[in-house]
């Protein structure tokens, strides 16, 4: 894959991801033929489609996970937060928000690691995470992911698995916790997108094309009761339904 | 507590199914003595029995201790050196189809009557679950675990410290599990073949004498043994690896 290959038409700052004409079959399938897009630096990039259509392959690619992948990849340091939480079953809370620097073999920051997990309400940071909830174990992965101090932040469907209530709360608190970094969130779910995406695409095709949304003017996280979401909502249900 | 009293039921059970054939069938003692005789046998010859016992547990803990580093060592030899498991994990397949009762003659030949063909045999029995068990958990990391660890710029090295090997530590220790349930058979074909000592070689020689009811003892001695050191290995196991999913 052209990772390291400059760019020429380098727009500096603007953009923390910029993907040019990506190129990406499985078993001869095309999913991806020349496919663009870019991530505004600072904002949350929302990708909502169908099962299948490749959104995960395409954070893969921009994570460099990809090896089958072509096309220019321009692209600031990312981190990547998997669909499950991928928590170690053997390693405590600490250890597994320290993950990154073991397996880099830094020295782990315990003292900030700490202090991310108290901020996300995790007080028992000795505890295996088979004995969390769903949800705690979704906020131990998010301090992980910050623990990285990455610009871009890659999330594939990280909140898949809780259940609705507690969803919105995951949700705030990665919109408070990410914000400045540029994040690009797959997701399942239109009204998470429409809650947390400055800029909202929808994945349809094979090969796959991206469309974008028309911006809300509201600034994200967006209040679930406003009309104006709730009419985007119903709009963009109706439309992923066919 | 419930699991003992399962056991002691199993076993009053199987004993007075023991009583009953002997009975029934009223065999002499020297074709099968009743449990009654042979815990007399056990009482009487409770010094040659635990002398011999000794010497087999040590063939067994050696061979289980050797045949478990060869085990993992190979296991990841294999999973990490792409020849070595093109090359290597087809002779390793060989190696368990040929019986071990056919090579023990050659290992008392090569490495005499003392204890070392037998934890030579117990070797050649153990290592092979363990590799299998070991190699199939280090293949089978969760893939999305290995996508973290990439994308957090981790080396294939310590990928392998710090993902692959705890993750397949259950696996592993399945394969241990079965390994600890056949050790004793390497132990005592050694013994059968050719051996100065071991209840193994004590079974053999009773036999021969028309003791039957110390040859029964000795094989009572080298169950509860067997079943001692399985359910050892497994508390310490769950113990050392309390992550994984229940087994048995």
């Amino acid at each position: 894959m052209g990772r390291a290959a400059p760019y020429i038409e380098d727009i500096g700052t603007e953009f923390a991801v910029d993907i040019r004409g990506a190129v990406l079959s499985y078993g001869g399938v095309p999913l991806f033929d020349g496919l663009d897009i870019r991530l505004e630096t600072g904002l949350w990039t929302c990708l909502l489609g169908p099962s299948g259509v490749g959104k995960t392959s395409l954070l893969r690619l921009i994570a460099g996970l990809d090896s089958t992948a072509a096309g220019q990849v321009r692209t600031e340091p990312v981190a990547y937060m998997g669909q499950s939480d991928l928590l170690l079953p053997w390693a405590s809370v600490l250890d597994n928000a320290v993950l990154g620097a073991r397996l880099r073999g830094e020295r782990p920051k315990f003292k900030r690691a700490q202090r991310l997990l108290a901020e996300v309400g995790l007080a028992n940071i000795e505890a295996r995470p088979a004995t969390l909830s769903g949800g705690e174990r979704q906020r131990i992965a998010l301090v992980r992911t910050l623990m990285e101090d990455r610009a871009v932040v890659l999330m594939d469907e990280p909140f898949g698995s809780l259940d609705a209530i507690t969803r919105h709360a995951a949700q705030d608190l990665a919109a408070q916790m990410l914000a400045g970094k540029t994040v690009l969130l797959v997701t399942h779910d239109p009204l998470e997108a429409l809650r947390l995406g400055d800029r909202i695409y929808v994945m349809t095709g094979r090969p796959a094309v991206l469309e974008a949304l028309p911006a809300l003017d509201l600034a994200p996280p967006r209040d679930v009761r406003d009309p104006v979401v709730l009419v985007a909502q119903g709009d963009l249900l109706a439309r992923l339904a066919g | 507590m419930k699991a003992a009293l399962r056991l002691a039921i199993v076993a009053t059970g199987l004993l007075i199914a023991w009583q009953a054939i002997v009975n029934a069938t009223e065999a002499p003692p020297f074709i099968l003595p009743g449990p009654f005789a042979v815990a007399a046998a056990l009482v009487r010859h409770s010094g040659l029995l635990l002398l011999n016992a000794g010497t087999t547990l040590a063939e067994i803990l050696l061979g289980l201790s050797l045949g478990a580093a060869l085990g993992a060592f190979s296991a990841l030899i294999i999973a990490y050196v792409r020849p070595a498991r093109l090359w290597l994990l087809p002779v390793l397949v060989a190696s368990q189809a040929v019986p071990v009762f056919a090579i023990a003659p050659v290992l008392v030949l090569w490495l005499g009557y003392g204890m070392a063909s037998k934890v030579a045999m117990a070797v050649l029995i153990i290592f092979f679950p363990v590799t299998a068990a070991f190699y199939d958990g280090l293949s089978r990391t969760e893939p999305g675990w290995l996508d973290l660890a990439r994308s957090m710029g981790a080396s294939r090295w310590r990928q392998l410290i710090h993902l692959r090997i705890p993750a397949a530590l259950p696996a592993c220790a399945s394969g241990l599990r079965v390994a600890t349930a056949v050790a004793p058979i390497g132990a005592v074909v050694g013994e059968w073949v050719g051996a100065s000592a071991g209840l193994g070689y004590l079974m053999l020689h009773a036999n021969a004498r028309m003791q039957v009811d110390l040859m029964f003892a000795a094989l009572v001695v080298l169950a509860a043994m067997a079943l001692g050191l399985y359910f050892a290995v497994d508390h310490l196991l769950r113990l050392a690896v309390p992550w994984q999913v229940d087994t048995l």
